[in-house]
């Protein structure tokens, strides 16, 4: 057991620090999110050029090998500083379903174009009428010839305006709901059949609502083996997970030093409110959730890493912290910072929409409460 | 970073577990695991057990009797004795005047008291609260006064755990009344027998009797037993509660528990056809105190591994005793919902080893209502979790 993070992986974190140090103001974060793209290329052709783009690729096809626990790393300074480079939807969702699932052909046309920074990627895997379960998928991929014709529609597809690529789960069997019979295709983004509606997310993120109808694709675009696509999307999804929540640690950190740093410096009944006992106490407990969470997502993180069989279920007991002390920080440091908190102009808010929108992502608190607890029995007396 | 146990943790960990498996009291296991009460002579003879083998203090310097485990040798073997039913080691002796004797003890005190505690020879309890001092410890008015060699002492302790059994007690007493409160308090060794000290039970809300009251009426105690400096104790006291952490959070424990709680509630109804386990409300309180724990496990591993590396333990352990007990309490609340009207009836006869009392209703209900009770003062004790989070809003936030 080692809990200390190796020289490479505190290069890692303090180059993603001087990052945002150096690129992240908040003013400047606004406009950029304001503007059309939502992200700056100048940016994302850094992130290529400090091999973040590559970081968990494997080697083989042109990329760095990192781990889970190297992921989370970048995520949470990410996290810290509200950045709006969907690395995310690109290299943690669309990335880990190609590591995972990508023939070689595919990786060849794709990946090197990701480590590159000229190729966005979006997973469309979310259908309104099957909420967070990812099994009710009503798309459908029919066999046509030596391809597939699909039809359907896709929710909030993270990117999915950017992406030159989507990664689309559609049914080649089974019935909705069915865990056998959802496959994964690869699919060109301008692909005849395909409508994207673009939006802006509460976060100031870009997402699309993705409408499939008789979309032709041949048959190499199939990702993996017909019907096995969802132990797939549950392992990238897994993996997302840790990503977010250490986002959501780096996000919470920030929150915590901004509201116990105001508590200091505003005055009120001739005192700084930070000696109010009823504050501290509260500041205390946004402290400890915050520990708390940090202490699960090591701990989902290294269980990923070292593909224990109670990795699943840490990762849903993480989403379901992740989602109460997000929620609880969030809607605290907006409090404390009273009248202040809820203007548009400060960075107090923002943090709190984005740990609110993280808790919409792959399942909210209720969901993961109740798959924690079906996955009773996979956690190791360790 | 990495979760994994080296083949050498894992020789570790089947050696502690063989030997409590196999050489240690299976009779006082038993006890426990039943949840019948343990006498005083269970109780040392439990410590003897892990005397034998070397395991009676692991936190203290090897120099004195420690084991020299790393914090994951430590971690491997808390959750070993929670999974066998060995009972905590009564931390008076072991974790809370020893440390204060190794660290500012004279040479001769070390020799007199440090193999007695390792050994479990003498039983220590602790004076530090008073009728008047409870969070704000420092207004204590036990007062020594130096006369020649002695000091003699008068006041009142309180909130004694286990002081009927006690030979021993550390004390914190006022030596000079006219600095300011912190500084007029000194540390000091009693021996039970002495004149003038009289120890009273107090009942407990779980119809127990954990604590007394202790006072003294002229107690005449020897120079000799003042550890340190005089006027230094507050500071020794308040080193004692930043170190000397390990598994306060009580984490190995608390995993047990919900072991246990697991298997009882898959066996109890739930009125709807279903057993405890299966309700969907139940489940999910049982699951927020299991995340909460997960959580804490690794707090505290990560607390461990920090002082391993050389840092300090630091007031970030504080979270471990707030979240620690919460955790213990809420557990205890879950196994009295599971008892469903078997919460109510009152059997204290069935804490006795050897009562042939008939059990009213399922077996482990009679004790969850005392324990839930009960596991209320762990929130009160060692700094209430109030004082704990204003230490963290100075040390840490800096507030």
């Amino acid at each position: 057991m080692d809990f200390a993070f190796t020289e490479e992986q505190e290069l890692l974190r303090d180059s993603v620090q001087r990052f945002v140090r150096e690129n992240y103001p908040f003013d400047k974060r606004n406009k950029l999110a304001e503007t059309e793209a939502g992200f700056s290329s100048e940016n994302w052709a850094m992130f290529a050029e400090l091999g973040w783009l590559a970081l968990p690729f494997s080697e083989v096809d042109g990329g760095l090998d990192g781990t889970v626990i190297d992921t989370m790393i970048m995520m949470e300074e990410f996290g810290k500083g509200l950045t709006l480079e969907p690395y995310f939807p690109t290299v943690v969702l669309g990335g880990g379903a190609m590591r995972r699932a990508a023939s070689p052909a595919q990786r060849e046309a794709v990946l090197p174009g990701v480590i590159e920074g000229t190729t966005h990627l979006a997973l469309a895997y979310a259908e309104e009428q099957g909420r967070y379960n990812l099994a009710d998928v009503a798309t459908t991929a029919r066999a046509d010839g030596d391809g597939f014709v699909l039809n359907g529609r896709k929710s909030v597809v993270l990117n999915g305006t950017a992406a030159d690529w989507l990664i689309v789960s559609a049914r080649t069997a089974g019935k909705q709901g069915d865990a056998e019979g959802v496959s994964l295709f690869l699919i060109d983004s301008s692909t005849k059949g395909i409508d994207r509606r673009g939006y802006r997310t509460q976060d100031g993120g870009r997402a699309a609502e993705v409408t499939l109808e008789d979309v032709r694709v041949s048959g190499d675009a199939l990702m993996g083996e017909a019907g096995a696509g969802l132990a797939v999307l549950e392992a990238v999804i897994d993996e997302a997970i840790v990503a977010i929540a250490a986002e959501a640690v780096g996000a919470m950190t920030a929150l915590n030093a901004a509201t116990v740093e105001y508590s200091k410096t505003r005055v009120q009944f001739g005192t700084p409110i930070g000696k109010f006992q009823a504050l501290q106490h509260r500041m205390v407990e946004m402290f400890m959730e915050t520990e708390q969470t940090k202490s699960l997502l090591y701990r989902a993180a290294m269980s990923m890493d070292s593909g224990r069989p109670d990795a699943a279920r840490c990762v849903s007991a993480l989403k379901v912290q992740t989602g109460k002390a997000g929620r609880f920080v969030g809607q605290q440091a907006v409090q404390i910072h009273g009248g202040m908190g809820m203007t548009y102009e400060l960075n107090v808010g923002h943090y709190f929409k984005r740990l609110t929108m993280i808790n919409s992502l792959f399942g909210n608190i209720d969901y993961h409460m109740r798959r924690f607890a079906a996955l009773d029995g996979t956690t190791e007396a360790a | 970073m990495d979760m994994e146990f080296s083949a050498e943790q894992q020789n570790f960990r089947d050696s502690v577990r063989d030997f409590f498996e196999n050489t240690y009291p299976s009779d006082i296991r038993d006890k426990v695991r039943r949840g019948v009460s343990l006498s005083k002579d269970d109780m040392v003879r439990s410590q003897k057990a892990l005397a034998s083998r070397g395991w009676a203090a692991p936190n203290w310097p090897v120099e004195y009797g420690g084991t020299g485990w790393s914090p994951t040798e430590k971690y491997i073997f808390e959750n070993e004795m929670a999974r066998a039913d060995v009972p905590p080691v009564v931390p008076f002796g072991m974790s809370m005047v020893a440390p204060i004797i190794y660290s500012f003890g004279s040479k001769e005190q070390k020799e007199r008291y440090l193999p007695d505690i390792l050994n479990s020879n003498v039983w220590w309890c602790q004076g530090f609260s008073e009728p008047g001092a409870g969070s704000d410890l420092a207004s204590l008015r036990t007062k020594a006064v130096r006369d020649g060699d002695s000091y003699i002492v008068n006041g009142t302790k309180t909130w004694t755990t286990l002081g009927q059994y006690a030979e021993w007690i550390f004390c914190l007493v006022r030596t000079d009344p006219t600095v300011k409160p912190q500084e007029g308090i000194s540390f000091l060794l009693i021996d039970m027998k002495t004149k003038g000290i009289t120890v009273s039970p107090i009942q407990t809300i779980d119809g127990g009797f954990e604590v007394n009251e202790v006072n003294f009426d002229d107690v005449r105690v020897p120079v000799e037993n003042l550890v340190g400096e005089e006027g230094k104790g507050w500071t020794y006291a308040k080193k004692l509660l930043t170190h000397e952490r390990t598994g306060i959070a009580g984490v190995a424990r608390s995993k047990h528990q919900i072991g246990k709680l697991k298997k009882i509630a898959s066996s109890i109804p739930n009125g709807g056809g279903a057993t405890m386990m299966e309700d969907d409300d139940f489940r999910r309180r049982l699951s927020e105190v299991e995340i909460e724990l997960m959580a804490l496990e690794f707090t505290d591993l990560r607390a461990l591994a920090a002082v391993q590396t050389g840092g300090a333990p630091g007031p970030e352990s504080s979270i471990l005793k707030i979240k620690g007990t919460e955790i213990q309490q809420a557990i205890t609340e879950l196994f009295v919902e599971a008892s469903g009207y078997y919460a109510l009836p009152y059997t204290p006869e069935r804490f006795d080893d050897g009562s042939n009392v008939e059990p009213v209703g399922p077996d482990f209900a009679a004790f969850a209502a005392p324990r839930y009770f009960n596991v209320r003062k762990t929130s009160i004790y060692g700094g209430s979790n109030e004082i704990q989070k204003n230490i963290i809003a100075k040390a840490v936030l800096g507030l």
